[in-house]
């Protein structure tokens, strides 16, 4: 099979525009592999043969890119990926609870798809929230300090279709296909959806503003420098 | 007088859309480094990162003004400047936040150091993981174009520069800079035998400059108010602020931006402590490839010199914190998992090594170690240390090490009782008390 004409000339255009950002074409191999995720939801044969194509690689150069990456699927992905952090911390703050969970109610095991194509479940390693622990993952949108009844409700919602917003992210999670098309670099205006910094992030912040400690003023003599003795 | 905290880059975070060029400009003072720096020379801008002391805030801790002088004379053609944003390492998490709520200091940072090392098109290489974080930093460069903070002949100085915000896919061994350049070329990310150093021979080949996250968005402040008042600040080789992350088993996990030097037990203290009844049991200083430490190690000043000396790293300050419920087996276990999952395969120490480490560790857990099989990981730990091309190996080897260091006894269990039945694991959860 072989992409139709028009999904061709389309995904040509926007990978056209990937490789303008970089001084040689190779660079713009991962971004594209997102692109192909984007439309075909998953690095399918079709892809890799694109890429291939556009960048002067063999297939077997791009397939053994694609297959070093996790976040590249070799088979139709859900349409909502739910990534349980199981490294250490999360695992031991709860993580491998919420995936045993999840897997039992889901009926399914790591990177593994229900049978309507809804979710592909994911063990994950560490994914930068640790004070957020335990931490799961939609779509590569925050979900932080969950427990099991809360990411079953959460995989529910995802599963009757509703939408689910991330506890600090976009205003929406969006679909496989939708996240890949940005992490191939093209904007879909989310950016400013969602809220700041919360919960943990801003622990430090608030006991500064608490106590009224700032940072030093520049020029100060030592007697209110921060600088201890070593 | 105990340390306090200094909020610097999370100074801004509990502002309204902080994220935002307009909240960077008028409450951060956003740009304004960016054009000081403009009417000083190239050279000037170096001496001064080198006069404050900052250390690269990726792990390493190798002096970053240093690094940028290592870069050979201009030849004429492109020199790179490539931001690690690959932020992976398991207890790190202080980027993030740091992108997700103020991208702007980290632009701003990529604009002064790019003009410092002579770069005209720069490269800030996020992990695809981490989506929303990715949008916002796509959005200010974006809008750094718009303001003239980017592009051509910037605000009239002359300079150009191009930034391009490139998404990772995946995989842990891209936060090794080489790795990272390798991927960034659109390969496999395997790491590259040095030398050359990325400074003589980096992306394309071409002299380039790998700097973390935090390293580059703490140099408009550094420009801004002087080599002198960053410092300062620290201990003398370890100066300036950082991020320190808590997390585990505390009252109140998060983000603590301090002085460095500062000690654990102080920064439990703001932290409301290990959580209610229970006690520390170990902790890693910066991330699980940082040797664990124990509760006699709290007042260690978190610099890079005292950590060093007190046998294990700096690393990136992500203290993960494990009270006396966890079963120390049962982290290193998870731990090894990670590594042998995340080797690159390249080189035999480390992927036959960490491979065979899970295994041996995999019957310690469930109590059917051999009295061999804590020789058995020692033994591991020696071939797999110092023995392959990058760092990741190394790092395999701390947890394995250190606890067996600390807590023999455990590894010792292992050969009879699980560690399921010694820690019950739903004990450590958070829910814990909640479901009793």
């Amino acid at each position: 099979m072989a992409y139709d004409p028009q999904v061709r000339e389309r995904l040509v255009t926007d990978a056209q525009q990937i490789i303008a950002r970089y001084p040689q074409d190779r660079s713009a191999l991962l971004p594209m592999l997102h692109l192909v995720q984007s439309e075909d939801g998953y690095v399918s044969p079709d892809g890799i043969t694109l890429c291939a194509e556009l960048l002067d690689l063999t297939a077997a150069e791009v397939s053994a890119v694609a297959t070093f990456y996790t976040q590249y699927k070799r088979h139709p992905n859900g349409e909502y990926t739910v990534g349980v952090c199981t490294n250490t911390l999360c695992a031991v703050m709860g993580g491998d609870q919420i995936f045993s969970e999840l897997s039992s109610h889901l009926g399914v095991g790591h990177d593994e798809t229900t049978d309507d194509g809804r979710i592909t479940l994911e063990k994950l390693e560490c994914n930068a929230a640790c004070d957020f622990a335990p931490v799961v993952m939609v779509n590569w949108e925050f979900f932080d300090d969950q427990t099991p009844s809360s990411a079953t409700t959460l995989v529910d919602e995802i599963a009757a279709g509703r939408d689910v917003v991330p506890t600090r992210g976009a205003s929406k999670v969006c679909t496989f296909k939708q996240v890949s098309r940005v992490l191939a670099g093209f904007d879909d205006g989310l950016a400013d959806s969602g809220g700041g910094a919360n919960g943990a992030s801003l622990e430090g912040l608030r006991l500064s503003r608490e106590n009224d400690w700032r940072a030093p003023v520049p020029g100060s003599d030592s007697s209110t420098s921060t600088r201890k003795e070593a | 007088m105990a340390t306090t905290l200094t909020p610097i880059l999370s100074d801004v975070w509990d502002k309204d859309r902080s994220w935002t060029l307009d909240a960077y400009t008028e409450h951060a003072r956003g740009y304004e480094a960016l054009r000081t720096a403009l009417g000083r020379t190239p050279d000037e801008i170096v001496t001064t990162v080198k006069d404050s002391g900052l250390r690269g805030r990726g792990g390493a801790g190798f002096p970053t003004g240093m690094k940028w002088g290592f870069l050979p004379k201009p030849d004429g053609g492109p020199r790179y400047l490539v931001v690690n944003a690959d932020e992976s390492e398991p207890g790190t998490c202080k980027d993030t936040p740091l992108m997700y709520a103020n991208p702007h200091s980290l632009v701003e940072g990529v604009v002064i150091t790019s003009y410092a090392i002579g770069c005209n098109h720069a490269f800030i290489y996020i992990r695809g993981e981490i989506v929303h974080v990715y949008r916002r930093v796509l959005k200010a460069v974006a809008d750094a174009y718009a303001a003239g903070h980017l592009g051509k002949d910037i605000h009239g100085s002359g300079f150009d520069l191009d930034v391009t915000v490139h998404s990772g896919a995946g995989a842990y061994i891209c936060g090794e800079e080489t790795a990272l350049l390798d991927s960034l070329e659109g390969r496999r990310g395997q790491p590259r035998l040095k030398p050359p150093f990325p400074a003589v021979a980096g992306l394309y080949a071409r002299p380039t400059v790998v700097n973390n996250v935090e390293s580059i968005a703490s140099v408009p402040a550094i420009v801004l108010n002087g080599a002198r008042w960053f410092a300062d600040m620290g201990t003398e080789k370890s100066t300036g602020f950082g991020f320190f992350s808590l997390s585990g088993h505390v009252t109140r996990p998060g983000q603590f931006e301090a002085p460095l030097g500062i000690t654990l037990r102080e920064l439990l203290d703001m932290a409301g402590g290990v959580r209610e009844g229970h006690e520390l049991k170990f902790w890693t200083p910066g991330g699980s490839s940082t040797p664990i430490f124990t509760a006699e190690h709290l007042d260690v000043p978190l610099d890079f010199e005292a950590v060093g000396a007190a046998g294990s790293m700096l690393g990136t300050r992500a203290l993960q914190v494990f009270d006396e419920t966890t079963s120390v087996v049962r982290a290193v276990l998870r731990w090894t998992e990670f590594y042998a999952h995340e080797s690159c395969g390249k080189c035999t120490p480390c992927r036959e090594g960490t491979f065979w480490m899970k295994q041996v560790l995999r019957r310690i857990e469930a109590g059917q170690g051999t009295a061999q099989d804590i020789d058995t990981l020692l033994d591991t730990c020696d071939n797999i240390l110092g023995r392959s091309f990058c760092a990741l190996g190394d790092g395999a080897t701390s947890p394995v090490s250190s606890a067996i260091k600390y807590f023999r006894s455990e590894f010792e269990a292992g050969m009879t009782t699980p560690a399921w039945e010694l820690f019950p694991y739903e004990r450590s959860t958070v829910f814990a008390e909640v479901q009793a």
